[in-house]
Formats: structure tokens, sequence, C-alpha cells
């Protein structure tokens, strides 16, 4: 570029142009314009910086923070489910989640995205359009359990995909098998309509609440708060700095009232059944065990659900997702008996000394109601009634009795309500009135209506834990708690209560002992050194002529009750098993003794370890008192308390659970 | 005639402020690679620009005159310099404009190329001996600096060609072009530019689409626009102080310490320290302008005035792209901006300036 240096010569200019030609004031003009474009330019340009930094500087500064300051959120843990005796039934377990950070997601990087993680692109696109009304800093959670590949995905396309960010979760882990499903339900993403209600108004997109069960009941116990990281991070999205930490609040655990041990027997002893059990402790209202089955994994619940498992479950024609135990609306059958006995007996309407003849059927007002019996029970009393569950004796007593009355104990043992359950969804059944029809038909009620409804036929239907608690309280004496999961309730419950005769209680009572103990309905359901009292129920879907001249199968079949209580005199336990299509009563008696076994069992183990434990510490104590410290005066030491059995929970029944508490997956079995 | 030059008639305070533009771009190049592979970038700047200086010297010591009357050769190696950047030129950011030196070095020749076509517009227009450039003249001018500039285009280096047609422009207007030649100039152009849009790279129309809509594309092609529009304004009245600026030290700005090294500037001295700079600029081009008006003869005056033109134009190419009122062209910021070919052929070209200052005197 550099020249050889040419001496200039001062000719070369004078002579080749002549001075006059060579002066520079023609152009004066024209570079006077040149400035004042230059001025112009620069003005131009000034105003550029004034309309940036001046007029709306704090435009960009936001802009500039969001490019710069990201927050991230920490996922707080969901509060844990325990058993009565505090062992786990729903745990969390750690993964990662994943998700887009929105300030820099790129609509054309989803298709790859979706590739590699192995999500549908178009569920995905369209989870992105529907965040984009949300402010940026709501974070799209686009997978959650990693897994290895996953994971290996991620952190080899992290400078592909800056906006994939990876943290670490808390994950619902439910028992296996369907294990308690029905009770615990399920926790899922908040969705469209739910986010519209009141009553999920406090939550934001993304977020996973309880849907189903406890999971939804005590969601907000159950849920933490979730916490914030805001971080300056760079265009790569490499974390700088850590400007603020919110931690999270973590859920707080909740124990329920469910004893694993009887809820492991009662879910065996359904195996391969369809129907409910409930197991209740008529004294309290605590939901010792509650079956249902048909039943569901609720693990496929924990993370999101694909469409295809969802699918199956709804289009199952058995509705696994129905708990069976409280939303199960079905005829009580025979169950019902006691509670016209007890009807009649506290109307007046007949005594325990009122007798009838069962010649195998009886007509009412122009129709032949026939007895279970064809060959007739002969001369029946309220006691032998009960036990031999005659049908004749019940339509006369409800006969005497009216509608009416009928319907009105049947209300006071807690039918045709909700039991208060803390479970959502419960069904209500229906007490049939004289009322009720008015109400509901616009018809007179019928006598004839009167005799179905004395066997708990017609349009009377009850669920299975309105039937444990009407039970329950009836063998108490006229005290119906209301049942509940929660162990340590928030506010104290008060009792439904209604002042019955003791001497008319008894004979009920005593009637339902027999069916258990002296060759009734319920043999099976017999326990050696308890006195188990219960009640068979054969409840007809069709009427039976209809099913002869059908093939149709397990469709049409009775449904089997059994409802069963124990000591006869103070009721600790009462469970009912509801066996849908089993045909005879009978059939489900062996459910609710096996569980009355394993509560009784059970309560023997645990007061002859309580008792070896106290002969244990008294030992102890003796040979302190003993010890003879010089300078030291005696201290006074209180005399041990002696055990009461049964009631001796606590500290001593804590004792007795295990160190390394068993993890809730699968069924625990009896020990 | 040499031995009347004097120190003392060297201009002083274009070089002063040219000094300070210098070391706030280097101030500012410490700041934006801090803790990058370009790190040590506002060092070699240093060097680049001493290395400047005596480039400036060199070319300030050979009278003008002589350089005029070489013009033809250097402008037949700059074609031929040209054409050889597509031969051994090394391919950097998608654009052939390098030629590798010795020591990691690469010489970016349609730089210095600015220079050869400020002393060819200047020589044929002073050889035109004419107040009046007629149409035939100009197609012909026009047609000397198209083949370099075409050139430039092809490798594809849009921005820098543009600086040619600006010196030409600014020549011509000069040498007496008729209003109504460049009425109808203003009107060709208009009329060919959507043909010539057509012949754009995709690239090219993409960063014009997204100048006229940045927020189309936030991710892709508006990206540096939008980024440096908010750096910009989140630098405010006073700025966020030296090495405090977020947009510029975590990397959202592109290029912080070249093409967008005054985005960095104004987020982190504000409107004020961005007032001072421009400042500086105009003074800088309107001593050169002074120094056009002072010049011994009409060479002189339109090699200053070829200088002046090619800094205005980098000015508002430049910043105007900052600020998101120019597209982006990619040509760096005179004297501010880290890279050593730009940086000699500015100081180059201010040689040019002295070089006609020392010697405006006629005797």
């Amino acid at each position: 570029m550099i020249l050889p240096p040419v001496e200039p010569s001062p000719e070369l200019r004078v002579s080749e142009s002549p001075r006059l030609r060579d002066d520079t004031r023609f152009a004066a003009a024209k570079i006077a314009i040149f400035q004042y474009v230059a001025v112009a330019i620069f003005l131009f340009l000034i105003s550029g910086f004034w309309k940036l930094e001046v007029k709306n500087p704090q435009f960009y500064d936001e802009r500039a923070q969001q490019n710069s300051i990201k927050s991230v959120p920490i996922l707080a843990p969901r509060g844990r489910i325990l058993d009565r005796d505090g062992r786990v039934i729903v745990d969390n377990h750690s993964s990662f989640s994943l998700m887009l950070a929105r300030e820099s997601v790129k609509e054309e990087h989803l298709k790859p995205i979706a590739q590699g993680l192995d999500l549908d692109y178009n569920d995905l696109l369209a989870r992105v359009r529907r965040f984009k009304s949300q402010p940026k800093y709501v974070p799209i959670v686009i997978k959650e359990e990693l897994t290895p590949a996953d994971l290996a995905f991620v952190d080899s396309h992290r400078d592909f995909f800056p906006e994939l960010v990876l943290i670490p979760a808390q994950r619902r882990l439910y028992p296996q098998n369907g294990m308690l499903a029905h009770v615990i339900g399920y926790t899922g993403e908040i969705s469209e309509e739910e986010l519209d209600s009141p009553e999920f108004a406090r939550y934001n997109p993304g977020d996973v609440i309880g849907k189903f069960g406890i999971e939804r009941q005590y969601n907000a116990t159950l849920m933490g708060v979730d916490g914030q990281r805001q971080q300056v991070v760079d265009n790569r999205g490499n974390v700088r700095q850590v400007i603020g930490i919110k931690p999270a609040i973590a859920g707080k655990d909740i124990q329920l009232s469910i004893d694993l041990d009887l809820q492991a027997v009662a879910e065996l002893a359904m195996d391969g059944r369809n129907g409910a059990v409930v197991a209740l402790d008529p004294r309290t209202g605590d939901v010792l065990a509650m079956v249902s089955r048909p039943t569901f994994d609720a693990n496929k619940f924990a993370v999101r659900i694909n469409a295809q498992d969802w699918k199956e479950i709804t289009d199952n024609p058995e509705h696994p997702l129905l708990n069976r135990a409280i939303q199960a609306q079905q005829a009580p059958g025979s169950t019902f008996k006691p509670i016209v006995a007890l009807a009649g007996l506290e109307t007046g309407s007949i005594d325990d000394q009122f007798t009838i003849r069962c010649g195998g059927g009886a007509s009412f007002y122009g129709r032949y109601f026939r007895c279970w019996e064809k060959r007739g029970h002969g001369s029946i009393k309220l006691h032998s009634g009960i036990v031999h569950s005659c049908d004749v004796y019940f339509y006369n007593v409800g006969n005497r009795t009216g509608i009416d009355n009928l319907a009105f104990y049947a209300n006071v043992v807690g039918f045709g309500r909700a039991t208060g359950i803390d479970l959502p969804h419960e069904a209500e059944g229906v007490v049939p009135s004289t009322k009720w029809k008015l109400r509901n038909f616009r018809q007179k009620w019928y006598a004839g209506e009167t005799i179905s409804v004395s066997i708990g036929q017609g349009a009377l239907t009850v669920t299975p834990v309105q039937l444990a608690r009407a039970m329950g309280g009836l063998a108490l004496g006229g005290v119906w708690h209301h049942p509940h999961l929660l162990k340590a309730l928030d506010q104290a419950e008060t009792p439904d209560q209604w002042k019955l005769n003791p001497g008319n209680v008894k004979g009920v009572v005593d009637g339902m002992y027999g069916v258990v103990n002296e060759g009734g309905t319920g043999v099976r359901a017999r326990l050696p050194n308890v006195e188990v009292a219960g009640k068979t129920g054969t409840a007809q879907l069709a009427s039976n002529d209809y099913l002869k001249g059908t093939s149709a199968g397990r469709k049409l079949k009775d449904n089997a009750w059994f409802v069963g209580f124990a000591p006869r005199h103070a009721p600790e336990i009462v469970v009912v098993a509801l066996f849908e299509h089993g045909e005879h009563g009978q059939l489900a008696a062996p459910i609710v003794r096996d569980v009355m076994k394993a509560y009784f069992d059970k309560k023997a183990r645990l007061s002859a370890a309580a008792e070896e434990e106290q002969a244990k510490s008294l030992a102890r104590l003796t040979s302190v008192r003993n010890l003879n410290i010089p300078g030291l005066a005696p201290v006074a030491v209180p005399a041990p308390l002696k055990p009461t059995p049964g009631a001796g929970e606590g500290a001593t029944l804590q004792a007795e659970v295990p160190e390394g508490r068993p993890r809730a997956s699968g069924l625990v079995s009896r020990e | 005639m040499a031995r009347y030059l004097s120190r003392r008639d060297i201009d002083w305070p274009l070089l002063l402020i040219t000094m300070l533009v210098c070391a706030v771009g280097v101030l500012q190049i410490y700041s934006a690679t801090r803790d990058t592979s370009w790190h040590d970038a506002w060092w070699k700047q240093v060097v680049y620009v001493f290395a400047g200086l005596v480039l400036m010297w060199m070319i300030m010591v050979v009278d003008y005159h002589a350089l005029l009357r070489n013009v033809p050769i250097m402008y037949i190696l700059s074609v031929m310099a040209l054409a050889g950047t597509y031969i051994i030129g090394k391919q950097v950011f998608g654009s052939r404009r390098w030629i590798p030196l010795a020591g990691g070095f690469h010489l970016q020749v349609s730089e210095f190329v600015k220079l050869v076509i400020i002393l060819l517009v200047a020589r044929y227009l002073t050889e035109l001996k004419k107040d009046e450039l007629d149409l035939k003249e100009m197609l012909k001018l026009s047609g000397l600096i198209l083949v370099p500039a075409m050139l430039v285009m092809k490798q594809p280096d849009l921005g820098t060609s543009l600086t040619y047609l600006a010196i030409l422009i600014v020549g011509a207007f000069l040498g007496g072009l008729r209003w109504k030649y460049i009425a109808a100039i203003a009107v060709v152009t208009v009329l060919v530019l959507p043909v010539s849009y057509s012949l754009l790279k995709p690239y090219q129309k993409a960063r014009l689409v997204s100048f006229m809509d940045p927020e189309r594309d936030p991710q892709g092609t508006g990206y540096q626009l939008i980024q440096s529009q908010i750096a910009v304004g989140a630098g405010g009245m006073f700025g966020k102080g030296p090495l405090k600026g977020t947009q510029t030290q975590l990397r959202f700005l592109p290029v912080p310490h070249t093409d967008f090294i005054f985005s960095a500037f104004a987020e982190e001295h504000g409107f004020v320290g961005v007032i001072m700079v421009l400042s500086l600029y105009f003074v800088m081009i309107m001593r050169v302008v002074q120094n056009a008006q002072t010049a011994a003869d009409r060479s002189g005056m339109y090699i200053c005035m070829g200088v002046g033109a090619l800094l205005l134009f980098h000015m508002l190419i430049n910043v105007g792209m900052v600020v998101g009122r120019m597209p982006v062209t990619g040509i760096p910021l005179p004297f501010m901006s880290a890279g050593g070919s730009n940086l000699w052929s500015n100081f180059l070209a201010l040689g040019l300036v002295n070089n006609v200052r020392l010697r405006r005197f006629v005797n």
C-alpha cells in the first residue's frame, strides 16, 4: 500500500492546473450543505438515544432484567399420608422434572424436544400455547419423573435447547395393586375448569393438586407452598449469581384412622370380587379400613396420566373410579331388618312377644309376598325372626309400623343423608316415605310398597358406610358418630343421638348375635372368644321371575351384604361387606369375619406386649428404688399404672411399631 | 517542499480527539470482553492504536499528489486483492473478508480499498477541471467504483461496499453534479430498490425485514436489534456504570466489543456518556471538513471530504443500527470497535487529512 516516496515538484501543480481553477471556493456552499447534513445526522442519532434512554428507560430496564433474571421454582414436597400407627401409606420420592424457560422457548425446537423426550408433539405444542397468556415467569413443566435417558438427552442438548431447565421435584408414591386407592385418591395438574372455579382460585396453572379422595379433601394441608430461586443467568442460561431464595414450605403429613393391618386383610378378602368393605370404630367414628373393588393404580395418576390409561379407566363398565364404600347406593336387603324391628319396638307396634306364623309367604293388599324360605319358618317371634331373617315376620312388622315410622327410624340411624365422612362426592342413598313419594313422583304411597321396604327392598338404598354407621350406633344404644378418615380431627365431632329403649336395643342386638352364633344365616362370621353379632342381606336387583326367564349372568345376580359388630354389648368395631352379585349374604360374612379377626388378634397381641413392657419397666423402677446412693435423698418414684387393655394406645402402642417403618408398597401381609 | 513541513502544522486537536475516542474504545472493549475468550482484545487494541499512529505518520510524509499519481496502480492492485480474498480468504462469520497474515492476524482488504476509493474520486474529479459534473463522467466514475464495490458485496459485505458508494455520492455532489441528476438518481434508486432487494442474500433480506419489525422474530434475526435497543434503553440517563451493564456483561448483546460496542457503551455510561462521545465524533468530522475548506487545491479538498463522508457514513450506519434506526449491516464504529484493519484504515484516512493539512500553504 505504501508507495515509494516521490519527491513532489512544485512545478507540477502550478503548470498543470491554473490557479484560478484550482481553488476550493467553488465547493464552499456544498461543504456547508455537508455540514448541515452532518448536524442533521447527529441529531437523528441523538434523538434515537433520547427516545430509548431518556423517554422510557424503565421499559428497557425491565426487559434487560427479564433477560438476565430467571425465576426457577423450588417445588414443595407434599405431605405424607400415614396410617393410625404412623406407618407410611403415601410417600414421596425425589425425581427430576423438566421445565421450559418461557423467556427463551422457540416453537421450532418443540419437535426435536418432543422426539428426544418421547413426548407427544401436539400435546406439547398445545401446552406451550396454553401458557401464552401467563406471565413469563410461570414455568411450563413438560415432563416429570425423568428417566436416565431423558437426563442424558437434556444434558447433551444444553447448547441447542437453552430453554430446557431441570428442577428437582418430589413425586407421589402410592401403594401398589390399587390398595386404598379410593381412600387416598390421587393428584394431578390443575385443569382449566378447576382454575375457573372459586375452590381453586388461589392456585396457578401447572400446580399439582389433589383430585380425588383424601388427596383432594385435605389438599390444603398436604400441599406445601412452592418456593422460588431468583438467579442471574447469561445468554447461555448459565447461572452467574443467585439473587434471592424463597424456600419452599413442605406440606404437612396427615395421619389417617386407617389401620394398615386391617386394611390389608380387607383388601385380600375382597380380592377378585367387586364391592366394598368398611370397618369403623363405632365409639369414635374412626374408619379402620375401607376397600372398594374394582380398584385402580393411583401411580398412573401420580405423573400426568396419559390419554390411553385415562380412557381405559373411565370407559371400564365396572367403574373402577367409583368408591363403592361411600358411593354405591344399593338396596340393603335383610340387613335393614334390625332397623325395622327397632322401629316396630320403639313405636310400640310390636313387642318382643309378637308372634306370627310363617308358611312360606303371606298376602298383603291383594298380593302374595314370598318368604325366602319356601317351606316356611313356622311360629316366629322377634328373636327367631332376626336369627332366621324371616321375611313374613318383617312384612307384618313393617305393615303394622307403617312406612313413615320406618322412614323416621331409618333417618334416625342415618340413612338418606350423607354421613359426613371426609371424602368428596359421598352419596346419600334414598329412604322412601309418603312425603318422599309425593315430592318426587307426585303420587300417593301404596301400602303394598311398605311390605317391600320392610325387608330392605323397594326404593330404599343405602351406602356401605351408612350401614356400618347405622349398626354401630344402634349397637351402642343410640349414638351415631360421624365416620372420618383423619385420625386427629380439627374440631370435636358431635355424634347424632337418639334416646332408644335399652331393652329394645338388647332385643335387636341379641337377635343379631343369634344370626352368627345360634345357627342363623351368619354362622360363617363366627369367631372364637369374641361375641360377634351381625346380619346377612341378599338384595335383589331384579325380580326373581324375570331372572329365571333370561340367561343374563352376573349382572343381575343378587348383591350379598353382611354387617357385623363385636363384642356384642360393647362394640369396638363394626364391619360392612358388600359383595356385588355375591348371590347370598352368607358369602359376605367371611369377609367381615376376617377383618374382625385381624382386629381382635392385633388387640390381643398389643395388650400382651404392653403387659410385658409394663412388667419390664416395673422391674427397672424397683431396681432404681432399691439403689442406695450415699448423700442422696431417696427419690419418690411414682408407682406404675396398671395397663388397661385395649385402651392403652398411645405410648405403649407406639413402642410396638418397629423402628423401620414398612414402606407402603404392596399389601402388607398379616403379621 | 519537505523542509516546510512542520510538526506544529499537524492537526493536533483532531489527533487529541481521536486518541480520546480510542481510549474510550479500549476501556469499553475491556469491559465488554471480560471473562470471555476475547479478554485480551483490549491490549491488542492498544497495540493496534499505536501501530495506527505509525501508519498515519507514514502516509502523512508522502505528498498526497504523489499518491494521486499512483492511483491507477493502487486501483488495479485493490481489485486484484479483493478478487484474491476469494481464493485465499478465510471463512469468518460466513463472509470471506479476510486475508490471513502471519501472527494470527487477518487483514480485511476491503477496509484499505476505501482509501484507494477516496484517492480515486479525488483524482478523477480534479482532473475534470470543471465546476460541473456531467452525466457521462458521472457514469464513468460510478463504473470505476462499482467494480470493487461489487466484489466486496459478493464477499458478502454489504456495509463496506456501501461506504464506497457514500464516498462516490459525496464526491459527485461536491464535484458539481446537477440537481436534476441527483433527483434522477434518487428516482432510479427508488425504482431499482425492489429489484436489488431480490438480489440480496437471504440473511440480508431477513435483516432488512427484521429491521422493519424486529419483534416478528425476537429470537432470530431481530435478536441483535432488540438486544441492542434493550441495552441502550436500560442505560438510562447516567448508565449502569462501567462493568455493570447486564446486557453487555451477561452477553445478551451480540458482539459487544465490535459492531455493537456503542450499545455496550450506552448501557454502561448512559445518555450523558453518549452525548459526550458523539460530540467528540462530531468535532472530529467538523475538523476534517475544516481541513477540506483550507486545502490548498481541489484534490486535497476532495480527499478530506472523502474521509469526512466515510466517517459520517460509518456513524450513521453503525450508531443508527445501535438505536434501531438502521438495519444490521455489520460495519464497525470508527476508532472504537475492536479490530486492526478498520482502525488502521481510519488512521490512514486521518493521515491523508493531515497530509493535505500539512501542505495547505501554497507558496
